[in-house]
């Protein structure tokens, strides 16, 4: 059972409910520019590229590569009990890049290990971890893993 | 003074005025959606394209405004002492356009003072983006960075070592440094590991202590009782506002503003004889030398090689001991910014750079967010 960490459960506004409704039933939303047609993600209501007002939500295919990680030997308050735990950057099959964690990487206390399973590039998909009744967040995991 | 107050008059002018879609109570948006429509009104009023905007300014939060619109400014100003701070940041629009340093400013405000829709954290993505993954830090944002670097160009923990060693070795000559025990090259390989790729003695100190310095006219300073050390030019930008939105992570806005401070002061590398990089990590040095152009992309490596950046290397680098073994309270720029000055004046003692003439200090903030270059020099 993934561990319901009651720090950092997202509060959505009123223009990003849509993205936090699409999690819960285990879609990736992220908006697209109807204008220069450039994706974008965390989403605004704005295109950070052209600065259209026109911007859509899509669902992207959660499908991406993995752009860098870290592993958190040090845990942040609330996270002790998922040892080594990683953060990653990745960079969606659309374009954005997406900050969240790569899970299914098999645990070892030394860091070192665990990076061999890992490789910046490397293919990677998302998957959703409940933390509320209300609120799942997007982790990514390897792709077909 | 080439500049009279009076020369402000009539120079700058408002040219785009406008509030968010609705006002008074508006519980179906959120601060942020307030803020960037009232900017994107602006500009619509004035017929400005957001690429020619490069200034921003707004009470607390220039980083993640300027982030979610797309910005990246040549001057950012979060100026945040109440309501009164947009009628002051027009005052500094004014003289930073006069003077000719920026060309188009854009002062924002946006509040959900009634409704309270997302106002707790103000600007930009806000937390519900980045709560949820548990970073630890700057050490977990700066340490994706570094990953990023060594998968692209292959750097490795024996580049960053050399930045620690040598550090180390200035903080030795410094009375006032906290860390002044020797460090070898397998202290730091043997440092327990923080956020991996980093090693404890990739991380800044943390400590207590203040600095401040002061400012004014060649003219008058010529009345004071320490020698001047003149300002050649400075520059500034940034580039996102969390890790998650940087552009790439193996360069920094020192790509922008340090070009910018070398052509006001009229310098090139070569002129420079002391330099100081914010180091709140190994990495910080290593992708600060490579965005100001003191080497190329991914050579940082090969840059620092034996101890080049150590005292009696040839390039004098973090002479106090940095925020790796010197002092860093939270915001070291400070620091960084005094080690120039008292290298300027020549009052470093056994760090002391022989001759130095010409000097410069970039500071990085936020996460690898912002970048300010100064060049100063003691020849006035």
């Amino acid at each position: 059972m993934p561990q319901v960490r009651r720090m950092g459960v997202p509060q959505p506004t009123p223009e990003t409910k849509p993205f936090w409704d699409a999690a819960k039933r285990g879609e990736l939303w992220i908006k697209r520019c109807k204008d220069c047609g450039q994706h974008h993600y965390y989403p605004r209501v704005v295109c950070p590229n052209c600065f259209s007002r026109n911007v859509e939500w899509v669902k992207s295919s959660g499908k991406g590569s993995l752009y860098t990680y870290n592993i958190n030997v040090r845990t942040a308050p609330g996270w002790e009990n998922n040892p080594n735990y990683i953060i990653a950057l990745v960079t969606l099959e659309e374009g954005p890049r997406i900050m969240s964690n790569l899970v299914n990487i098999p645990f070892d206390q030394d860091p070192v290990k665990m990076a061999q399973h890992i490789q910046v590039g490397m293919p990677v998909e998302v998957t959703f971890e409940e933390l509320s009744e209300e609120i799942s967040v997007p982790r990514f995991k390897p792709a077909g893993s | 003074m080439p500049w009279d107050m009076r020369d402000l008059r009539r120079q700058v002018a408002i040219i785009g005025a406008a509030e968010s879609d609705q006002l008074g109570i508006v519980p179906d948006k959120s601060a942020v959606q307030l803020h960037v429509e009232a900017a994107w009104n602006a500009m619509e009023d004035a017929g400005v394209k957001k690429d020619e905007i490069d200034a921003v300014f707004n009470a607390g939060n220039t980083l993640g405004m300027a982030e979610y619109m797309g910005i990246t400014p040549k001057l950012t100003d979060s100026t945040a002492v109440g309501g009164s701070s947009f009628v002051i940041h027009l005052g500094h629009a004014v003289a930073a356009i006069a003077s000719g340093y920026v060309e188009m400013a854009l002062v924002t405000h946006g509040e959900s003072g009634r409704s309270r829709v997302g106002a707790g954290g103000f600007g930009g993505g806000g937390d519900q983006w980045y709560g949820w993954q548990g970073s630890a830090g700057p050490p977990a944002s700066y340490s994706m960075a570094c990953m990023r670097h060594m998968a692209q160009y292959g750097t490795t923990h024996d580049d960053l070592a050399e930045i620690a060693v040598a550090t180390r070795k200035w903080a030795q000559l410094n009375p006032r440094a906290l860390m002044r025990d020797p460090m070898s090259f397998e202290d730091y390989h043997n440092s327990r590991w923080i956020s991996y790729p980093f090693h404890l003695l990739d991380c800044c100190l943390v400590t207590d202590g203040g600095g401040a310095y002061i400012v004014t006219s060649l003219e008058r300073a010529r009345n004071y009782k320490k020698k001047p050390i003149a300002v050649l030019g400075f520059g500034e930008s940034h580039t996102h506002g969390n890790i998650a939105q940087m552009p790439d992570l193996t360069w920094t806005a020192a790509r922008n503003s340090g070009p910018r401070a070398m052509q006001m002061a009229g310098v090139d590398h070569k002129d420079l004889d002391v330099v100081n990089l914010y180091d709140s990590f190994t990495y910080t040095v290593g992708v600060t030398l490579e965005s100001l152009g003191f080497c190329g992309p991914g050579e940082f490596g090969q840059f620092v090689k034996g101890q080049r950046t150590a005292p009696g290397g040839d390039f004098p680098l973090n002479t106090n001991g940095g925020g790796l073994s010197y002092t860093h309270t939270g915001m070291y720029g400070m620091f960084a910014t005094l080690e120039i000055v008292r290298q300027l004046r020549g009052e470093c003692g056994d760090r002391q750079v022989k001759d130095a003439k010409i000097g410069l200090v970039n500071g990085t903030g936020g996460s690898l967010s912002s970048t300010g270059t100064a060049i100063m020099t003691n020849q006035v």
